[in-house]
């Protein structure tokens, strides 16, 4: 009896490895494959000069040590980092004071509704065409320069795209406007999962708002943080739609807005097969390294019982 | 006591001003785009305004005859947004089904595998992705865009912590007793119960897809098989003041709208799915 019972489950389980088969065979062929190509390929010479195709030989790390060599990867790293923190700033700061204000149950913000589906929306628009938006908004005759204009706030138009740090502000005030409504509602509920009876104490003891927010709030919120944290910094390594389109993947003015994946977009077109391969290995890693720390803070495991 | 009422009030009003003006800060460039793509060239370059013109009509029927295959480029990212959402769901909700109804060995390494993989960008594959492709010959064709949305680890991750909260196991026993086949209980008992989870991933996934600039333009090459994405890059390398600004206007807004309508009918699903999967509670 014992026996069959047990024959029964195994019967059932074994299409636990059945229902498995779509997503692996999938994920083999489409991604896997593709990875191990990639690293493949990052240990060979292979690229057109001229009409002439070069390699593919094998070059063992040479390819890594042009890239690292070679002075670009630094400076489209730098470019980078510096958007990206120009806009995570304002978005983690503003993120935490609207989510403060909304979970805030002394301040009854009415109205929550609206604010969330309002400051929610631009993530889900097209970055690229959020970014030809800009771009035809911001020209010298866009209306942007008109409006100031007539508003006599400048007396001539100015060129947004000409400058280094007018072409980063605007990009990284971009990423700002589309992911600033993402992290509120994520700190949101990483707020409304906080006991009622931790604030309820503090108050009875008298602690100020303030107080209750950096004392009580930001320190249970860690998890949640450090979560929205690392993955929005993946987000900024993978910045690509919006600086591809504003400067017309150029870069400019002087390769200042250039991002490492615009960078690896470049010898993908002009098939300079190598040194993909060795920018999407460090890519790689560095993405894993940032993983790890998310997996450690969360604490995924638990989960998965 | 008054004092500290009156204090609330005054912090009020100031999260009041702060959250009106950063929702202007974020509808005002949708204004704008709304309202320029009702204006003609003419009025486009005369200067500034927010008051709508009368020419949408004429902007959007030029754009259509222009140059640029709008309309194909539409259709093309609404098959491949339509397909690889099913797919996605389909498949994502499937995988979470083996992992959370079944006990098997190695369920725990799989799951932990699937949650290693899920934060890896697509990015760093797309040279042996595009690779894969030439192999396979299937450059132009929507294959490599739509079949590998059957591996989403995020998707699944989200499935799998609704399914655990929101299927009970009583209810699989019970369409087994009736002799009913593995396949067929979960096409026809988890499925259904899982339909608001699916609704909510199915709008993530299109608008994913919808959106997707990258692997797209490494894939797609003959015009009539490109997507919008691609198209509006093509129009930002055009050379730009040659052409007719309505017509700029018409084609952006062209590309935004479809999603906002459909973003302003169900936000109240849409903003609250955004927390329930990535984040622990």
């Amino acid at each position: 009896m014992v026996k069959k019972e047990k024959s029964k489950i195994g019967r059932y389980n074994k299409w636990g490895y059945i229902f498995l088969i779509p997503f692996f065979a999938v994920f083999v062929v489409f991604q896997l494959i593709p990875l191990f190509n990639t690293i493949y390929n990052s240990f060979f010479e292979n690229y057109m000069s001229g009409l002439t195709q070069i390699g593919p030989n094998f070059v063992g790390l040479g390819n890594y040590k042009e890239l690292l060599s070679n002075g670009d990867l630094g400076v489209y790293f730098k470019n980078t980092m510096i958007m990206w923190v120009m806009g995570f700033i304002p978005q983690i700061f503003f993120s935490l004071l609207f989510a403060a204000w909304f979970t805030n149950p002394s301040l009854k913000i009415k109205g929550q509704r609206f604010f969330k589906t309002v400051i929610y929306l631009p993530n889900l628009i097209m970055a690229a065409a959020f970014s030809m938006l800009f771009f035809t908004l911001f020209s010298r005759v866009g209306p942007i320069n008109k409006m100031l204009i007539s508003f006599g706030l400048i007396a001539k138009p100015y060129q947004f795209l000409s400058n280094v740090w007018s072409t980063r502000a605007l990009i990284a005030f971009m990423n700002f406007i589309m992911w600033f409504g993402n992290t509120t509602i994520l700190l949101m509920a990483g707020m409304l999962g906080i006991s009622k009876d931790l604030y309820e104490a503090a108050e009875v003891d008298g602690a100020t708002p303030t107080q209750i927010f950096f004392r009580i709030t930001l320190p249970l919120l860690k998890p949640i943080f450090v979560y929205v944290m690392i993955t929005s910094l993946i987000g900024g390594l993978q910045m690509y739609d919006v600086p591809q389109i504003l400067t017309d993947g150029t870069g400019d003015p002087m390769r200042s807005s250039m991002t490492l994946i615009m960078y690896l977009n470049r010898h993908l077109y002009s098939k300079n097969y190598g040194l993909a391969g060795a920018l999407s290995v460090i890519l790689l890693l560095i993405t894993a390294v940032l993983s790890l720390i998310v997996f450690r803070a969360m604490d995924f495991k638990k989960e998965t019982k | 006591m008054k004092k500290n009422i009156g204090s609330i009030g005054i912090r009020r009003a100031i999260a009041y001003i702060v959250l009106v003006f950063f929702s202007i800060l974020c509808l005002f460039w949708f204004v704008l785009l709304l309202v320029n793509s009702t204006r003609s060239n003419g009025e486009l370059a005369g200067g500034f305004t927010l008051i709508p013109s009368r020419f949408f009509v004429i902007n959007m029927t030029n754009l259509f005859k222009g140059s640029l295959p709008v309309v194909r480029g539409m259709l093309n990212s609404l098959i491949i947004a339509a397909l690889s959402s099913i797919l996605t769901v389909y498949f994502s909700t499937m995988t979470a089904y083996a992992l959370t109804v079944y006990r098997f060995k190695g369920r725990t390494a799989i799951l932990t595998f699937i949650l290693a993989i899920m934060m890896i960008p697509t990015q760093v594959s797309a040279l042996g992705f595009v690779n894969l492709v030439g192999a396979m010959g299937l450059e132009d064709s929507f294959i490599p865009l739509i079949v590998p949305a059957v591996a989403s680890p995020v998707t699944f991750f989200y499935m799998k912590q609704y399914m655990s909260a929101n299927l009970p196991m009583s209810l699989i026993e019970a369409a087994r007793m009736d002799g009913a086949g593995e396949f067929k209980t979960f096409n026809m008992v988890c499925l259904p119960l899982m339909k608001p989870a699916i609704a909510v991933q199915m709008i993530f996934a299109f608008v994913a897809s919808w959106n997707n600039y990258f692997i797209p333009s490494l894939v797609l090459y003959k015009d009539e098989k490109k997507t919008l994405p691609i198209l509006i890059a093509q129009l930002r390398a055009a050379d730009f003041l040659k052409f007719d600004m309505g017509q700029v206007y018409a084609m952006i807004a062209f590309s935004i709208f479809p999603v906002i309508v459909v973003y302003l009918f169900l936000s109240k699903y849409i903003v609250g799915g955004v927390t329930a999967g990535g984040v622990k509670e």
